[in-house]
């Protein structure tokens, strides 16, 4: 089982070259659980998660894990740890499921060291874990969006990380992909306790699925906490700039966000 | 951005006078300078004295400069616009290098020696390699991007130029020119092989004239251009027609020269716009401009021998390609 | 139980665990084969291009030269004049194998190759300016063209950075660079003082005409000392290929490896072509080579350089000896890589692009 760790974010300020995206921002991932990122486009989420996993410097402030700057800790040691499965990975032409999820085993090898018994059952475990396995020896082109998906996973499972972070995990995907892929994420949280750190675009996914619910806007975070308490029509008019309807899901007892255009104002108002 | 045809005009007005301007000086300067009563009797056709046989041969030097580099101008404007790729350019396309070794084919094995079989020759050439390359750049997503095109463009370069090299080293009695297939340049300018260049260099510019209002419509995409009731097959084939026999035209004259067709439209873009009723011929007016210029650069940087006008415009070009392509943004490319 | 899999073993395997040891035993053996095959084909060619020539020796008496015998007649020919030759063609193809692949991983594109964005000119401008220009000796040279090489690939990587470094970016302006170097080239090339067209084929192709020991020394030692070190980074680079940030997450510091990996490239490379020029498109076509018949997903250094100079010899050998005129090297790898060269770009765009 995995050990909890605490990622906590301390008056973070981050930007591209003389862009600043977040600012002054604190946060505080609790371990054990399903976050979710949500927020309008370009307003930081995937810069934060890139942070998160050291892939961008901030211009001021800590990332801290264990009470550790990112930073510091040794890039393989950070790889053992903390997982990311960034927005558009890419798949070297040609190259097999069972070798593709063994790639990530490499924060597990030293410089010399060869492949040991350990590195397959781990990357067995991560494809028993998807349901890849009768995919192993299949080439990744030849899956589809949903398959591809969950086979990168397995490699971030392969690494046997407490923490995985996961930037847009369903954006290209179809309705059903889309389930798919966040029905397992939610199976690992709940069975092997990982942490799991999501952005995702889908207001509504995001409240059904994540425990812990983060808006960002304006460079730092509108409203954090459980999902029913951050998903009102105030933060959506807030942060999206959309007039809604908030009510409770049927199926899942989490909120359910419904976009009132400019057509429909008056059947709203009943 | 609208121009106001008045604009237009003026900096056309300014371009050829900077032009007519240029080929005087390409007149007076050289390896020795002359004066003005020197071309003035030149000109009337007395080669009496060093001075006057100096500028007699600069003329058709200079003629053949201001010809090469409006084909090479309009040629590139029109490459561009029917392959929408702000890259496009007939040096770069390994168009050039395709006429040229065609013509050296064609001297070599055919015994060709007649220039207007060299100048078809040529223009074959450079049409199936423009075929070519356009193909194989546009297969897979996206269609011919320009960092597919530049790229089967490049490797095709290359491996023509390999091409060239396997057909000349064994024949001596052609070795001596295989510096003017490698590399073009205008010093080789003479009034025959003005004379027999200019019919196809004026069809040429006459079919792409013509497909100026086809170019502006092919601009939105070909869907929406169908859309419009612009025939997209003809209007983008007749284009890449006239365009093909103007750079193999000139090729088979000068031999390959590379960035005219790219450098020039750009230019011309920034202060006239991009409608190419106008810039099909500022292109060929600032080409010839440029090419001149070249010219009388590489006469002058390294007196008394000279530069070969295809290394100047690579020197120069190759900065500015290098300048559009860090404008565009990654997805474009 | 037994049954027999499509793998001929009686026994199936039990656990998941054992099916993914027994894919990659399968896929390294593989490339094992294909490793050995290729070194056993250098050493055949290798062998034949000392016997072969307008005199034929014995296997026994090439034997011998090597070992440091002096057999009569042929310590002259095969030991001045086709040893330095054929251990210089299989220095040189292995320098230009690696380079390729190098890059080609690096930038996540077959088509990036160092003789296409301009660092073989790079080196091919400078070794044709020091050589005709200045008239300098062989190590002088090889300095020049590494130097030059690095600077080359510094104004590349500084000119394509805005913001970050984009592959396409990069790639495009090499080509630009490219072009301005060959320019430079024929220009040194057109002003010597005499117009030798031996020497401008091997600055223009590539030629291993009139190799000496003088100009395999620097090769061999650039080869000893940054071999090893790019072939440390062999895991991180073919890390690379998952994209810059799926590396780092997975622990591999990419701007490191990134800067490691392109410098010992461009040495190899630059050293390669001081001593023969920039023989057109071995290191463009030994990486997609060895990825063909290595299969995908492993570490292609090693097949990489093997064929490299599998295909320098093969071309040398061939250039001398199979066409009525004697073809320098760069034209034969020129012509008969061309088709291949071709076919590798409409693979590629089809398949959208990578090594």
């Amino acid at each position: 089982m995995t050990v909890d760790h605490t990622l906590a974010i301390e008056d973070l300020t981050l930007g591209y070259g003389d862009r600043t995206v977040i600012e002054h921002l604190d946060l505080v991932v609790p371990a054990g659980k399903v976050t979710a990122i949500v927020g309008a486009n370009a307003c930081g989420k995937s810069t934060l998660l890139r942070s998160m996993s050291r892939l961008l410097a901030p211009r001021a402030g800590h990332v801290l894990l264990d009470g550790k700057d990112v930073h510091r800790l040794p890039a393989k040691q950070l790889a053992r740890t903390l997982g990311l499965l960034p927005q558009s990975p890419i798949a070297p032409e040609g190259i097999t499921v069972a070798d593709l999820v063994g790639r990530g085993r490499h924060p597990h090898q030293g410089i010399l060291s060869r492949w040991s018994k350990e590195d397959d059952i781990a990357v067995a475990d991560a494809l028993d874990a998807t349901e890849t396995v009768q995919l192993a020896d299949r080439s990744v082109d030849e899956l589809s969006g949903g398959q591809r998906q969950r086979v990168w996973i397995a490699m971030a499972l392969a690494q046997q990380t407490d923490l995985l972070l996961l930037d847009e995990p369903t954006t290209f995907l179809d309705v059903s992909h889309q389930i798919e892929v966040l029905d397992l994420l939610t199976d690992l949280n709940r069975t092997r306790g990982t942490t799991i750190v999501m952005v995702l675009h889908d207001l509504n996914l995001a409240a059904r699925y994540s425990d812990h619910l983060i808006a960002l806007a304006s460079g730092g975070i509108h409203a954090a906490g459980a999902p029913s308490a951050v998903l009102t029509e105030e933060t959506v008019r807030e942060v999206f700039g959309l007039d809604s309807r908030v009510i409770v899901d049927p199926t899942s007892g989490k909120p359910l966000m419904l976009p009132i255009g400019r057509h429909h104002m008056h059947d709203a108002a009943v | 951005m609208r121009r106001p045809k008045r604009l237009r005009a003026v900096w056309l007005l300014a371009c050829l006078g900077v032009l007519a301007a240029l080929m005087l000086v390409s007149l007076v300067i050289g390896s020795r300078d002359v004066g003005l009563d020197d071309i003035v009797a030149a000109l009337g056709g007395s080669i009496d004295g060093f001075s006057e046989a100096a500028v007699a041969k600069r003329i058709p030097r200079t003629v053949l400069a201001v010809i090469a580099g409006a084909a090479l101008g309009m040629s590139g404007a029109v490459m561009q616009g029917v392959t929408r790729n702000p890259l496009a350019d007939p040096g770069i396309l390994g168009v050039n290098i395709g006429a040229s070794l065609a013509v050296v084919i064609g001297i070599a094995y055919f015994g060709l020696s007649a220039a207007s079989s060299t100048i078809w020759v040529a223009i074959v050439g450079a049409a199936v390699t423009a075929l070519f390359v356009y193909t194989v750049g546009s297969l897979g997503r996206g269609g011919a991007t320009p960092l597919k095109l530049a790229l089967a463009g490049a490797a095709t370069s290359a491996a023509l130029a390999s091409f060239i090299s396997a057909v000349v080293l064994p024949r001596n009695d052609i070795a001596d020119s295989v510096r003017s297939w490698q590399i073009g340049g205008v010093g080789g300018g003479s009034f025959t092989s003005v004379q027999q260049v200019l019919p196809f260099l004026v069809v040429g510019f006459l079919v792409c004239l013509l497909s100026s209002r086809g170019l502006n419509s092919l601009a939105l995409g070909d869907e929406l251009a169908a859309g419009l009731g612009e025939r997209v097959a003809i209007a983008r084939g007749s284009a890449a027609l006239g365009a093909v026999v103007l750079c193999g035209a000139v090729t088979a004259v000068t031999g390959p020269i590379a960035f005219v067709g790219l450098v020039v439209p750009h230019a011309c873009r920034l202060l006239i716009g991009i409608d190419h009723r106008w810039l099909l011929p500022f292109s060929a007016v600032l080409g010839a401009a440029l090419l001149t210029a070249a010219d009388v650069v590489g006469r002058i940087a390294a007196r008394p021998s000279e530069v070969d006008v295809g290394i100047i415009t690579a020197l120069v070009g190759a900065p500015f390609f290098i300048y559009i392509v860090r404008r565009q943004k990654v997805r474009e490319l | 139980m037994s049954t027999l899999t499509r793998a001929g073993t009686t026994r199936k395997p039990r656990t998941t665990a054992d099916a993914v040891a027994h894919g990659r035993a399968r896929r390294a053996a593989r490339r094992r084969t294909v490793v050995i095959a290729l070194a056993v084909l250098i050493v055949l060619v290798f062998v034949l291009s000392l016997m072969v020539g307008r005199t034929f020796y014995p296997p026994a008496d090439v034997i011998g030269v090597i070992l440091g015998q002096d057999v009569p007649g042929a310590t002259f020919t095969v030991g001045r004049l086709r040893l330095p030759r054929a251990v210089l063609a299989l220095l040189v193809g292995l320098c230009f194998g690696l380079g390729g692949v190098t890059f080609q991983t690096m930038l996540r594109n077959p088509l990036a190759s160092p003789d296409i964005i301009g660092i073989s000119a790079g080196a091919s401008a400078a070794a044709a300016f020091a050589i005709v220009t200045l008239s300098l000796g062989a190590t002088q040279v090889s300095i020049f063209a590494i130097v030059s090489g690095l600077a080359v690939a510094l104004l590349i990587y500084a000119l394509s950075f805005k913001g970050g470094v984009a592959g396409t970016r990069l790639i495009l302006i090499g080509i630009g660079i490219a072009a301005m170097l060959d320019s430079i080239t024929n220009y040194v090339l057109s002003q010597a003082a005499e117009w030798d067209l031996q020497e401008a084929m091997r600055w223009l192709t590539g030629s291993l005409n009139g190799s000496s020991w003088s100009q395999v020394l620097p090769v061999l030692v650039a080869l000893a000392v940054l071999g090893p070190v790019l072939l440390g980074q062999s895991r991180n680079l073919t890390l690379t290929q998952l994209g810059d940030d799926t590396a780092a997450a997975l622990g591999v510091r990419v701007e490191r490896t990134r800067l490691v990996v392109i410098v010992t490239a461009v040495g190899l490379i630059a050293f390669a072509t001081a001593a023969a020029g920039p023989i057109a498109f071995v290191a463009f076509l030994s990486g997609p080579i060895a990825a063909r018949i290595v299969g995908p997903g492993a570490s292609l250094l090693v097949p990489s350089a093997l064929v490299g100079a599998l295909l320098v010899l093969v071309a040398d050998f061939t250039g001398q000896f199979a066409f009525g005129t004697r073809y320098p090297v760069g034209v034969v790898t020129g012509v008969l890589g061309a088709p291949y060269l071709i076919y590798l770009i409409v693979r590629s765009n089809r398949a959208g692009g990578s090594l």
